[in-house]
């Protein structure tokens, strides 16, 4: 057989073919050959045949028939082989591959070869890509060389251990001993990778950070003083060819001292003040012109930033970051920017300093770049600069990329809560983020938003107003229709009113305002959940228009049929509260009280299981009578764990006592709730089916069940309160109290609040109260509703707490009720 | 370091160096979107991107492209002179080294590169004493009678 080509004849061949199919080809022949000269065991054109598989395999094609070839290589007594055969061991004998392991023998062998650039290669591959068996079977060889007076191979030693306690870490302390001498050498090879070997040493284990922190070697110099030595005088020393570049010694060694630095001496006083100086030496004389002075300067920097320097420094630092930021090169703004993020938090001062140019980095071309100012920029805003940094954020979040407009939204929401320095600000910066990147804006945003609003009681004919605006145009944005639907059903008689003070009202009448929700409604580009809102809205409107709840109610009766089930339950309930009852529907309706806002997690948070109800637990916030009936829905599909049928529209969050856990109950068997006509809970509606099956076909309201009798639980000062009854159809253990607090004084009693709490076996759940004023006279009473649950049928007792304010003074009383009839909870 | 990806402008791969074992498709499929990412990038962008939890540090040569991926604690303006660095070797060993160089007489890239870089972590920072290994491992190497002549094992 002739003798195969030659490595450089192939490639020069291949590199003729025109087209893929050709070069394919030509490798497959080339391959046929190579194999069969494989098989044919020979030795003398092996080496050149694996070099030519290497080749291919570097073009992309298979080469793994060759793995035991470079195995063959590697045992060879020559040089050639043995360079090849390495080669391809670290190309395709990764420890994937099976017949990874066979490499140990050949490896140890070499380690202990006469040749020291056997030895090398043998380092140098293990290095690289030996397995963690290998590792372990090796690490003493590599132990021993570590020790060697053989700088050449003593470099590679140390790097091939950083490898082996990478893999197996536990062979870690074996090195130990070794590393005594490192750092007595001249060689810079071996200074270099000796610091690396210490550096992953500390990293991994904190012990034996504390072991090259404090230990006193025979030459009695601890690590931190030699490292300052040695950093000392590669700054010091005069120009060295052999390690110069651009004029400053060995960067790479000064780098890789300064991170070993940085390790040891974080949060350690001690190292810290040995190495101010040689930080404040090396931060003042590096030269910037070149990207290596940076280079190294970038490292004095996080060094300086990491451990604990004394404040001159760390202010060094900063402007040194400062200045980076000015440089042209974008490489260098990059990775100021990127540390000053990480300081940002313990040296804000300083950063704040650097605010302008920061915010002039948004403007920046480089993506990564933008996304670091954007993130530092949201860290730097406080009280003082909002308002400019809230306009520079905004023009940024016109122009971004779509990937960052999310986060710089919610961002910016964030901020703006923190730091409005006026409410009309606020709403207005949320309304240019929603009308700007109205389809990016978080999901979650939308009911923090609506609790917002809903707070900013005096804005609200303001807020209707931009909003009903700006869906005017367009309602595509999805989270920027949703608001604007539920304003518009809160705030819609203002609207029409035309009561706005902050700018000048527009005249809107109601069948405007319904043509837009009903576009809404109609529109392809509405989400499912935007249409609950909208439909909602409209009901909503039902109380507070005047001249078109007949249009109300047509369009509501329209829905009844509607594909989306959604909808349509949501429709068909309506309906129903159009024709049955309809006492009912402006108490339901009413308008949503100032919510509390808990935490910033859905009501899934809030919901404790517990069912424990100590005496001492005392209501103090009764939770908002949930009028609106979509977020009773969301609540319940929540508390069960979330069901993923409906996009149940999430409204702000309620409050819920700390007893919730009754409420769940609570809110599963009473579903059918009867209420007094104040504040009774809305109806459930929109559920899973699985969840309620057979409830939902049922009528919404019960019968109210008669025959109760109610008591006087308390009558003292004046004040006093009765209790009247009902129990629930469906679940027997509930009771609903409804509480009755009349004043016969002359005087108004204000600020009344009203608690309870029940043993430990009862759960209780109290709703918002219709006021917290009691008018003089008997003219008026508070009323509240109280829900028991019992399952155990104990007897009722309950004990109360009353706050009020009456003439001036603070009252304040307790008492205890016991004069529950049994059929309330037998 | 975790690896290092030299390739032409047009995509193609000359040398591949990887410090982390990862099997062959997955490999594949990292070259591909690496030499995506770069060879999109325009000049006015910084040699660094953010890519999954490493970050990339390029620089272009003529018509090659060195890619580094480095690890979040790394010096990126480091790993630029590293890459420099490697350039100067191959300069110094070749004589004025162009893409076809490396191309013809890829395995010797690779020695260089290990004499200068292992396990990702660098060796040796003189520039001398790098190219002096190399070459006295070429002079190791057999002429082609010592070759045929001398036993295999």
């Amino acid at each position: 057989m002739p003798a195969p080509i030659r490595l450089r004849e192939l490639i020069r061949t291949i590199r003729t073919a025109r087209t893929q199919a050709e070069e394919r080809e030509m490798i497959q022949k080339e391959c046929a050959a190579i194999r069969s000269s494989f098989r044919e065991e020979d030795n003398t054109y092996r080496c050149r045949n694996v070099a030519k598989l290497l080749y291919m395999h570097m073009l992309g094609y298979p080469a793994h028939f060759g793995q035991l070839e470079c195995l063959k290589l590697i045992a060879s007594q020559k040089f050639t082989d043995k360079r090849i055969g390495y080669l391809g061991a670290m190309l395709l004998l990764d420890e994937r591959q099976d017949v990874h392991l066979l490499m140990t023998n050949c490896i140890k062998n070499d380690l202990n070869h006469s040749t020291q650039y056997v030895q090398g290669l043998a380092l140098c591959t293990l290095g690289c890509m030996g397995s963690s068996e290998m590792c372990r079977d090796l690490a003493g060889e590599v132990e021993k060389l570590l020790k060697t007076s053989n700088s050449y191979l003593r470099k590679k030693a140390a790097l091939c251990a950083v490898h082996v306690i990478r893999k197996v870490p536990e062979l870690m302390e074996m090195f130990l001993p070794a590393t005594k001498n490192l750092l007595n050498e001249k060689n810079h090879g071996v200074l270099h990778t000796s610091v690396v070997l210490l550096t992953e040493m500390c990293e991994r284990s904190p012990d034996m950070l504390a072991h090259f922190r404090k230990v006193r070697q025979l030459s009695s110099s601890q690590l931190v003083p030699q490292l300052v030595r040695i950093l000392k005088n590669l700054i010091m020393s005069g120009y060295s060819p052999e390690h110069d570049v651009s004029g400053i010694s060995d960067p790479f060694l000064q780098v890789r001292i300064l991170r070993l630095l940085r390790i040891l001496g974080r949060n350690d006083d001690d190292s810290s003040e040995a190495m101010n100086d040689i930080l404040a030496q090396v931060a003042t004389n590096t030269e910037t012109s070149k990207n290596v002075g940076n280079a190294i300067l970038y490292e004095t920097v996080l060094t300086i930033m990491d451990i604990k320097s004394e404040s001159g420094l760390r202010v060094l630092a900063i402007n040194i970051l400062g200045r980076f930021l000015l440089n042209n090169d974008k490489n260098i703004r990059y990775v100021a920017l990127t540390s000053l993020l990480k300081t940002v938090q313990t040296d804000h001062n300083a950063v704040q300093r650097h605010r302008s140019t920061i915010v002039d980095c948004l403007k920046d071309l480089d993506v990564s770049i933008k996304r670091r100012a954007m993130e530092l920029s949201f860290a730097l805003v406080n009280g003082n600069n909002v308002r400019g940094m809230m306009k520079e954020l905004l023009y940024f979040l016109d122009s971004c990329e779509p990937e960052f407009k999310a986060d710089c939204a919610s961002g910016i929401f964030l901020a703006a809560e923190k730091y409005a320095p006026s409410k009309r600000w606020h709403i207005d910066t949320i309304m240019r983020v929603l009308t700007t990147a109205g389809s990016y804006v978080r999901d979650d945003a939308v009911p923090n938003l609506i609790q917002l609003i809903t707070n900013s009681v005096e804005m609200h004919a303001y807020t209707v107003q931009r909003l009903y605006k700006a869906i005017l145009g367009d309602y595509s944005q999805q989270p920027l229709v949703q608001v604007a639907s539920w304003c518009i059903g809160e705030y819609g008689d203002l609207l029409v009113s035309g009561q706005c003070e902050e700018e000048e009202p527009i005249q809107v009448t109601e069948d405007e305002v319904l043509d837009i929700l009903e576009s809404v409604l109609i529109s392809n580009m509405s989400a499912s959940v935007t249409r609950g809102y909208a439909l909602t809205a409209i009901m909503k409107l039902s109380t507070r228009f005047t001249c078109t709840v007949n249009r109300i109610k047509k369009v509501v009766s329209i829905y009844g049929s509607s594909i989306d089930v959604e909808l349509q339950q949501r429709a068909v309930e309506y309906n129903a509260l159009f024709k049955k009852y309809d006492h009912m529907r402006p108490a339901l309706l009413e308008r949503m009280p100032v919510m509390e806002k808990i935490t910033t997690n859905g009501p899934t948070e809030i919901v404790q299981t517990n069912g424990e109800t100590e005496p001492a637990v005392l209501e103090t916030k009764p939770p908002p009578s949930g009028l609106q009936p979509a977020s009773q829905a969301n609540d319940l599909l929540d508390l069960l764990g979330g069901s993923d049928i409906t996009p149940v529209i999430p409204t702000a969050p309620t409050s819920k006592p700390a007893s919730a856990g009754g409420e769940l109950l609570d809110l599963l068997g009473d579903l059918n709730l009867t209420g007094s006509p104040v504040s009774a809970p809305a109806p459930q509606i929109a559920q899973p089916p699985f969840l309620l099956d057979g409830l939902s076909s049922q009528p919404l309201f019960n019968d109210i069940a008669a025959g109760i009798p109610s008591i006087t639980a308390y009558n003292k000062n004046g004040l006093k309160i009765d209790f009247t009854f009902e129990r629930s159809n469906t679940n027997p253990s509930v009771t609903v109290i409804t509480i009755q607090a009349s004043n016969s004084t002359e005087l108004d009693m204000t600020d009344f609040v009203f608690q309870a709490a029940v043993p430990k076996t009862f759960q209780l759940q109290l709703l918002s109260p219709s006021s917290s004023v009691i008018p003089a006279f008997n003219s008026g009473t508070i009323t509240q509703v109280i829900k028991v649950l019992n399952p155990q049928k104990q007897q009722l007792r309950m004990r109360i707490k009353l706050t009020y304010n009456h003439k001036g003074s603070a009252m304040q009383d307790l008492a205890e009720v016991n004069n529950f009839p049994p059929q309330s909870w037998q | 370091i975790h690896f290092i990806l030299l390739f032409s402008r047009q995509g193609k791969l000359r040398l591949q160096k990887w410090y982390t074992t990862l099997p062959d498709k997955e490999k594949k499929k990292i070259i591909r979107e690496i030499i995506q990412i770069v060879l999109s990038r325009n000049q006015k962008t910084s040699s660094f991107v953010d890519w999954k939890d490493l970050k990339l540090v390029y620089k272009r040569y003529a018509s090659l492209y060195f890619c580094c991926a480095i690890e979040d604690q790394d010096n990126e303006l480091l790993t630029l002179e590293v890459v420099h660095r490697y350039v100067e070797l191959l300069d110094r060993y070749f004589g004025n080294v162009c893409e076809l160089d490396i191309i013809f007489n890829f395995e010797k890239a690779y020695f260089i590169l290990d004499e200068f870089i292992i396990g990702g972590e660098v060796q040796e920072t003189s520039k001398r004493s790098a190219v002096k290994a190399i070459e006295d491992s070429d002079m190791l190497q057999e002429t082609v009678e010592e070759y045929m002549n001398k036993p295999a094992f």
